[in-house]
């Protein structure tokens, strides 16, 4: 496991490579990618046993990205830890690419589900649960889901299911960043509190800042200490998270990036860099 | 070929044998799962689900979430099997068997009971002609309309490592034995049942019975007809329906289904791109199901031998006005 400093300093370098990619590409799905940069940096920073080199080594632990539209923030992680080289970031989403915008297990080392669908990935998540424990191996499964998402019926189906076939090998993220498409999740489908919800499917549930670090290792690691029941952490997020001027856009789901906008995003990025501890990246 | 098809009720039905075939698939492949939604009663595999509680899942009645826990169990090295009525498992899910386990090249079988009019009493809400048409434009699915017990026995075993998605449509009782037992069956290879010189009739499922009765009205007439099973609907043996239908000059497809996108539609599609003979679908023209008796609903949606044979014959005058 990395140090936390070390781990602030990945989140950075994630947020640097999700700018850089939808960048590239001239727009894209960046609110919901940016505010899940401290999570990935834990999880792919020393939580989960991964081989890069050998992306579908058996025993690893896995992770299922359901908000498919984080695919920028999910491959940044991937490529700075080695699984594909970091330069293939900016073809996100061009024409024949390796990198579909949203999580494409055929095509991107290190995906292990294709998503995009909203609403299957905690059952897909559940099946790799259930399959870990059947086959008697230590082996996690991670599930990122987001607050929107949560309106589609099925992640109910599956949180019936994890808690019955007591999945305690399972954890499940809420990216809850309370706001969706067309708005605030409250004005187009009230979630309400999505944690008192799952405690009531029979979860363990946590809650913590989506940009704290320390309070995210924790919150993991206290919940995999129940064998027996699966666990859900709300990380509070905001979308756009780490990156100001996308931060503050009333809506950054899935938006157009002109030049000037990624220009002021990279230099919001490098302001951070001396405080990081981190070089100043060469933006090409 | 020489077959056990006598018009009689069969040996054994489907829904006592298949709790015994699952069986004998955890015990040949360890990696073999079977995942139902609350309808473990309807193929009898409840005393499977005590016996072997580490192979067997109710999933209770949310198919969706099945669905997506057979792509996870597949992903962590499983080869799962999945049941519920044909319209749950295929219309209902259509997204999740399409992206979790399509798109995503995962490999899962669903087995849908009570394909068609054999919903019988539960009627139109749980009467499926559609689930041929929704599973054949999956890029790379393989479909089974099962015809009897042996072929749906020896189907199971050998498609257990299909990549992509395997989709069998099966009646749980009633479906006469047609295939002797040492038959062979191969995934996209069909069989000639009757060999005959006017027209052919490629039948599926529950209507391979029905055009063999056919072949016995027609017969008596004088008129001799090849009876064809494609035995997989995708793929499908493009070559052996395009042999059949240079040699008889004329087709007739037959299917428990609707006479959109099914049977009929895929070798109509062939031929008319290959070898365009004169063609007749009999099946459900484009309706809903409804509640009534297997005799009933045969009537009502035309799906008798009488009905074969009309086509056969008119199939016969298209082919001699040519």
């Amino acid at each position: 496991m990395k140090e936390e400093k070390a781990l602030e300093q990945f989140a950075w370098q994630i947020r640097c490579g999700i700018v850089e990619a939808i960048a590239a590409k001239g727009g894209g799905h960046i609110g919901g990618s940016l505010d899940l940069a401290e999570l990935f940096a834990v999880l792919y920073g020393g939580i989960m046993h991964i081989r890069p080199e050998e992306p579908n080594w058996a025993e690893r632990d896995y992770l299922v990205c359901s908000k498919g539209h984080a695919g920028p923030c999910a491959y940044a992680a991937l490529a700075l830890c080695g699984f594909f080289p970091y330069e293939r970031l900016k073809t996100l989403n061009s024409n024949g690419t390796l990198l579909p915008g949203h999580c494409d297990r055929e095509k991107v080392p290190g995906i292990d589900a294709t998503t995009g669908s909203l609403g299957q990935g905690l059952s897909i998540a559940c099946g790799l649960a259930l399959g870990a424990k059947l086959s008697g191996t230590d082996q996690r499964v991670y599930c990122v889901l987001g607050d929107g998402e949560l309106a589609e019926g099925q992640n109910w189906e599956a949180a019936q299911f994890a808690s019955h076939y007591k999945l305690g090998n399972l954890t499940a993220f809420l990216d809850w960043n309370k706001m969706q498409i067309d708005g605030r999740n409250e004005d187009v489908m009230s979630l309400r509190n999505a944690q008192e919800k799952f405690v009531a499917f029979g979860w363990d549930t946590a809650f913590v800042d989506g940009r704290d670090i320390h309070s995210i290792i924790s919150a993991i690691r206290s919940g995999e200490s129940n064998n027996e029941a699966p666990v859900l952490i709300v990380l509070d997020t905001v979308k756009g998270a780490g990156v100001p001027c996308i931060e503050s856009l009333s809506n950054n789901h899935c938006i157009g990036i002109p030049q000037k906008l990624a220009e002021k995003a990279m230099a919001e990025l490098v302001e951070q860099a001396e405080r990081l501890g981190m070089e100043v990246p060469k933006w090409n | 070929m020489e077959l056990r098809y006598t018009g009689q009720s069969p040996e054994a039905e489907i829904s006592e044998q298949f709790g015994n075939w699952m069986e004998e698939l955890f015990d040949v492949d360890e990696k073999v799962v079977y995942l139902d939604a609350d309808l473990m009663g309807s193929l009898k595999t409840q005393e499977l689900w005590k016996k072997r509680p580490d192979r067997v899942f109710n999933c209770g009645i949310q198919e969706a979430n099945m669905v997506g826990v057979a792509a996870g169990l597949f992903l962590a090295g499983y080869k799962p099997f999945v049941h519920s009525f044909s319209p749950f498992i295929t219309r209902r899910v259509y997204d999740q068997v399409f992206l979790s386990v399509g798109y995503a090249h995962k490999s899962v079988h669903l087995i849908g009971s009570d394909a068609g009019i054999m919903a019988s009493a539960n009627g139109g809400t749980h009467m499926c002609f559609e689930d041929v048409a929704l599973m054949r434009i999956i890029p790379g699915a393989c479909i089974v309309d099962v015809t009897d017990s042996v072929m749906f026995h020896s189907l199971l075993k050998e498609t257990v490592d299909w990549p992509g998605v395997t989709y069998f449509r099966t009646p749980r009782r009633g479906a006469p034995d047609v295939y002797k037992r040492d038959t062979t069956f191969n995934i996209g290879q069909g069989h000639i049942l009757t060999e005959g010189t006017d027209a052919t009739v490629i039948a599926s499922g529950i209507l391979v019975a029905t055009a063999l009765e056919a072949q016995k009205i027609l017969k008596a007439e004088g008129i001799s007809i090849q009876v064809v099973d494609p035995i997989t609907i995708k793929p499908l043996d493009e070559e052996l329906v395009l042999r059949c239908a240079a040699e008889t000059g004329a087709v007739v497809t037959a299917e428990n289904h609707n006479i959109i996108g099914g049977l009929g539609s895929a070798v109509a599609e062939l031929l008319a791109e290959n070898h365009p003979v004169p063609i007749l679908r009999v099946g459900v023209c484009d309706c809903f199901g409804q509640t009534g008796t297997v005799d009933f609903l045969r009537k009502e949606y035309h799906l008798q031998p009488e009905d074969i044979a009309e086509k056969v014959r008119k199939v016969i005058m298209l082919k001699k006005e040519r």
